[in-house]
């Protein structure tokens, strides 16, 4: 008999469900981290279908920079509404008092508003598990990291000593002030993620689609200039190019990419032959040497 | 060879016709792909990693600003000269590329035309055992690669072993580093008998073998003209045409472990779950174990609709008929055939921790949805994974495989591993420390638990305790020998039985020369000691008794098993706190002198270890207070805390 056997992203998907079916079960206090981006709609897509007809069982934390674009504002608004979850949005009360920002204060703007804001937010509420939508194909130290991310008091990751992980059987005990950083959509390839939106009609912010955006050319890359807190250099004048992103986050941070792709099989088509890696657009892994990501994340990064 | 970028890049940015001719005919294709998990594996520096990173290489999986890094990065850190070492593209931790090694699993991802793939790059350093079978549970596959120049190492029995212990039925043995051995047939020949004759040893009948460059690329991707005389596929193409696991699973009966029950409002009652074996749809009779009620299961939810069926590796909800009592760690199973039920296995261990296992010590085991606590017997043997040996053993160190028989505390839902990774694997884990400290797999058990009829006992528990107007509790004493924890609890009686209470105390004079006569003072009989009267406490707390214990009980683990078999709030911890100076100073027995001068062994405090409660419901500072003070304060705190019974 010639038996059925599930697709590749029926496969992923049931992985993530469960994974996060699992932390329900046996988390005291989780939640989702929400940054706004294509994963991050991947996940709240899945988490929705896991727990349907309930809503999911857990509130939406987005660990605000006040930097984001704002179509992405808008689309976490929105999408805080449809799913009836809580959402919940921090922004550390230190760097908005200091005035931290991209522009000025470089790798310390990352620091402050993403690591400090995130372990502030985390402790605040005292949550014992985040869902982060982190993917192992984004870069080599998050190839190596558990699904079920242990974490100290302080929020350190130790790489070297991580937990056995056997089968889909994870264990999230812990002791108190300790907290798991869970990442159902691990296994997850960028081109898996553009699929299954494409497939699923997950909404994204438009910003993955091309369109003509005000753009000034600075270190070799390509920024938008979102809103007038954009300090122009002598001789920058923002020209019009039709543009998008293949990963969202601070806008003063986030190169674009020069295209015409207005739908998703044009964008995955883009993707497929493309060059360049999509972190390629991101600033944090340029520091530190080529353990950036690990080490941020040794200070407790996502 | 590539020896610069630029010599590949053509290769490699050669675009796929398809994609850019037509997109919507590609995502077609690429939506229906299967994909097979696999796994590299073998000794150290047998070029596990270089073969991953030329796999991606190939693939077009790595973009330029990869590559850029690459090139730069196999100049400072790399082991290959001013050549390109690929497995800088796998070792993604900083303490893995200083040294050069892998330390644990890397995950990654690669498309071909037929298929995706996930590979666990696993490490060959015995050290990291516990990654590498991290990396193989999950896998379907596992490629065994051997260093031509050096054959078949102790490394490779124990991956190879492992990787049959853990089910995988599709071995590849990659002979690698043919570019070493001049791509000499005679050596492929030799190595591949040699692995024969061990590999028949343990069990593995089949495997496919290829001889390969992972670094020069040969037979990897295409077949290679430096070894016309191998005719097989390539190791691509023999990826892609392996059969992927499911299909197994889907021709056995239906089980689901239940994970979550989905109730949004009194009209929904729903259980999630994620099919471990069969396929269900609405119609069907199924059984809830391990009560055995049955049910019809009348829909399957999902956010689009309803399912007409749902198969095994879906992750889905389901509504029975009936309200029958179903909740988290239950199984759902075909009404028809359901799995057994039992308390005592005999399984397959891997140990994982640092500390070896302490036979008898209660751990947390979770097997599917299951979690309960478990104890270890002696084993019977471990594996010298050598000479695959069967030899005697106390325990089980780091790395070690053997069997043993594991009891729990509650029955387990459960199948043998080699029928079901679902239902016969599970994890252990410390419950101080609560890292995972062990993995197992049940082959088959030794007493059923349905043939334990527990007595159902009409004089309830609550109606003993009713009788004699008091609430049941342990109060444990636990400090350091001459500490003062008989003395204090020999008060604490007397007081409570001018009370009026029923009581009851338990020291080493009444329980060492009876019912523990057998036991000495090493550390496994230590914890059987405390097992015991832990046991005897909690059916005295049935009897509706206030029991008083007075044992050094060293061991955080053994107070805490105690704990764990009483109802919340019964076990009341007494830490009688006294530095070991006073107590040595006391010495009423003689018995730390003895211990001193050598005469006594695993003396707690002196040459055994005392490990303090973190926090006791009650701690007696026996420098500021006195006996009778303590003695009053306890007796307070316990007669103040408890509730009238009605
Ligand atoms: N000549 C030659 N060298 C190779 C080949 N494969 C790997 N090497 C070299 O062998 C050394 C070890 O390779 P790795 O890929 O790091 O080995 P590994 O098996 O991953 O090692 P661990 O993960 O630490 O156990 C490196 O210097 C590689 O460049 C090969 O096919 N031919
Ligand atoms: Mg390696």
């Amino acid at each position: 008999m010639n038996m059925p056997s599930l697709t590749h992203l029926q496969r992923l998907e049931a992985e993530a469900i469960h994974i996060m079916r699992e932390v329900v079960a046996e988390a005291q206090a989780p939640v989702m981290l929400y940054s706004v981006g294509k994963d991050s709609a991947v996940m709240l897509h899945l988490a929705r279908k896991a727990f349907y007809p309930s809503p999911p069982p857990f509130p939406l934390l987005h660990v605000d920079t006040t930097w984001k674009f704002k179509a992405m504002y808008e689309l976490r608004d929105r999408m805080a509404r449809e799913s009836g979850m809580e959402l919940l949005v921090y922004q550390n009360p230190e760097a908005k008092a200091r005035g931290i920002n991209p522009f000025d204060h470089g790798a310390l703007h990352t620091d402050m508003w993403k690591t400090e804001g995130l372990k502030q937010a985390l402790d605040l509420h005292g949550f014992d598990a985040a869902f982060g939508g982190a993917r192992r194909d984004e870069e080599k130290s998050r190839a190596k990291e558990r699904i079920f991310s242990f974490r100290t008091a302080s929020h350190g990751w130790d790489p070297k000593n991580q937990r056995p992980e056997l089968w889909n059987l994870y264990n999230a005990r812990k002791n108190k002030g300790e907290s798991i950083r869970v990442f159902p959509i691990s296994n997850w390839t960028e081109l898996d993620i553009w699929q299954y939106i494409h497939l699923n009609d997950v909404p994204i912010v438009p910003l993955y689609f091309a369109d003509e955006r005000p753009t000034v050319e600075r270190d070799g890359m390509l920024l938008m200039v979102d809103d007038d807190r954009f300090p122009l250099r002598p001789g920058e004048e923002p020209v019009m190019r039709s543009i998008r992103f293949r990963t969202l986050g601070c806008y003063p941070l986030t190169g674009a990419v020069e295209s015409t792709a207005k739908t998703l099989p044009e964008v995955i088509q883009e993707t497929l032959l493309t060059t360049t890696s999509e972190r390629q657009g991101r600033a944090i892994d340029k520091d530190a040497g080529g353990a950036g990501m690990e080490v941020k994340k040794q200070q407790g990064y996502f | 060879m590539p020896e610069t970028i630029t010599d590949v890049a053509d290769v490699i940015y050669k675009t796929d016709a398809l994609i850019a001719q037509d997109i919507d005919a590609y995502l077609e294709t690429h939506q229906h792909k299967t994909m097979l998990r696999f796994i590299t594996c073998g000794s150290v520096d047998d070029g596990k990693s270089t073969l991953i990173g030329r796999l991606l290489y190939d693939s077009k999986m790595i973009f330029e600003d990869q590559l850029a890094a690459l090139e730069s990065d196999s100049k400072k850190q790399g082991t290959q000269g001013q050549a390109i070492d690929f497995a800088l593209l796998v070792d993604g931790l900083a303490a893995e590329r200083e040294q050069g090694i892998t330390i644990d699993v890397a995950y990654r991802f690669f498309n071909t035309e037929k298929r995706k793939f996930i590979v666990a790059d696993c490490p060959g350093h015995e050290q990291y055992t516990r990654n590498m079978v991290t990396g193989a549970s999950t896998a379907d596959l596992a490629v065994i690669l051997i260093d031509a120049r050096k054959g078949v190492l102790v490394q490779t029995r124990r991956h190879s072993y492992l990787c049959h212990l853990l089910g995988i039925r599709n071995i590849v043995l990659a002979v690698n580093k043919m570019d070493l051995v001049d791509y000499s047939q005679a050596r492929f020949d030799e190595i591949v008998a040699d692995y024969r004759a061990f590999a028949t040893s343990i069990g593995i009948d089949t495997f496919t073998a290829l001889p390969i460059s992972g670094f020069a690329g040969d037979n990897v991707t295409a077949p290679s003209a430096n070894t016309p005389w191998y005719t097989g596929p390539s190791l691509i193409a023999h990826l892609e045409t392996v059969p992927v696991r499911g299909a197994d699973d889907l021709a056995r009966p239906f089980r689901m472990p239940v994970q979550w029950v989905n109730r949004p409002n009194l009209d929904f009652r729903g259980f999630s779950g994620l099919i471990a074996s069969g396929s269900v749809k609405p119609g069907d009779a199924v059984r809830v174990l391990p009560s055995g009620k049955t049910s019809t299961v009348t829909r399957i939810v999902t956010l689009e609709g309803d399912l007409d069926q749902a198969l095994a590796g879906q992750a889905i909800t389901l509504c029975l008929a009936d309200e029958i009592d179903c909740s988290r760690g239950d199984v759902l199973a075909l009404a028809d055939a359901p799995p057994e039920v039992a308390d005592q296995f005999q399984a397959t261990l891997v140990w994982m921790a640092d500390e070896a296992l302490t036979p008898g010590r209660a751990y947390w085991l979770k097997l599917g949805t299951q979690t309960v606590s478990a104890t270890v017997r002696t084993p019977e043997y471990v594996v010298n994974v050598n000479t695959m040996e069967h030899l005697a053993a106390k325990t089980l160190e780091l790395n070690a495989i053997g069997v043993a028989e594991v009891v729990t505390d509650k029955p387990l839902v459960f199948e043998p591993y080699t029928e079901s990774r679902t239902l016969g694997g599970f994890i252990l884990i410390d419950k101080i420390s609560n890292a995972t400290v062990g993995a197992g797999m049940l082959e088959f058990s030794l007493r059923r638990a349905q043939n334990v009829h527990w007595q159902a006992l009409d004089v309830t528990r609550k109606a003993h305790a009713a009788l004699k107007m008091q609430q049941p509790a342990v109060l444990w004493f636990t400090g350091l020998s001459g500490s003062g924890k008989s003395t204090i609890a020999n008060l604490v009686e007397k007081k409570l039985h001018a009370l009026g209470k029923h009581t009851f105390l338990l020291d080493g004079d009444n329980v060492r020369h009876g019912l523990n006569k057998d036991l000495g003072f090493t550390d496994a009989d230590r914890i059987e000691n405390i097992r015991r009267v832990g046991e005897v406490a909690k059916l005295m707390t049935d009897a509706g008794l206030i029991v008083l214990t007075a044992f050094i009980s060293p061991f955080r683990a053994e107070r805490e098993l105690v704990r764990s078999l009483l109802p919340e709030g019964e076990f009341i911890e007494v830490f009688i706190d006294t530095p070991l100076e006073d107590a040595e100073k006391r010495d009423v027995k003689g018995l730390y002198k003895k211990a001193r001068s050598g005469q006594l062994q695993n003396f707690t405090g002196i040459d055994s270890p005392y490990e303090r409660p973190e926090n006791p419901e009650i701690r007696v500072d026996t420098r500021r207070e006195s006996p009778e003070d303590a003695a009053e304060r306890i007796v307070e705190r316990v007669i103040g805390a408890w509730m009238p019974v009605i």
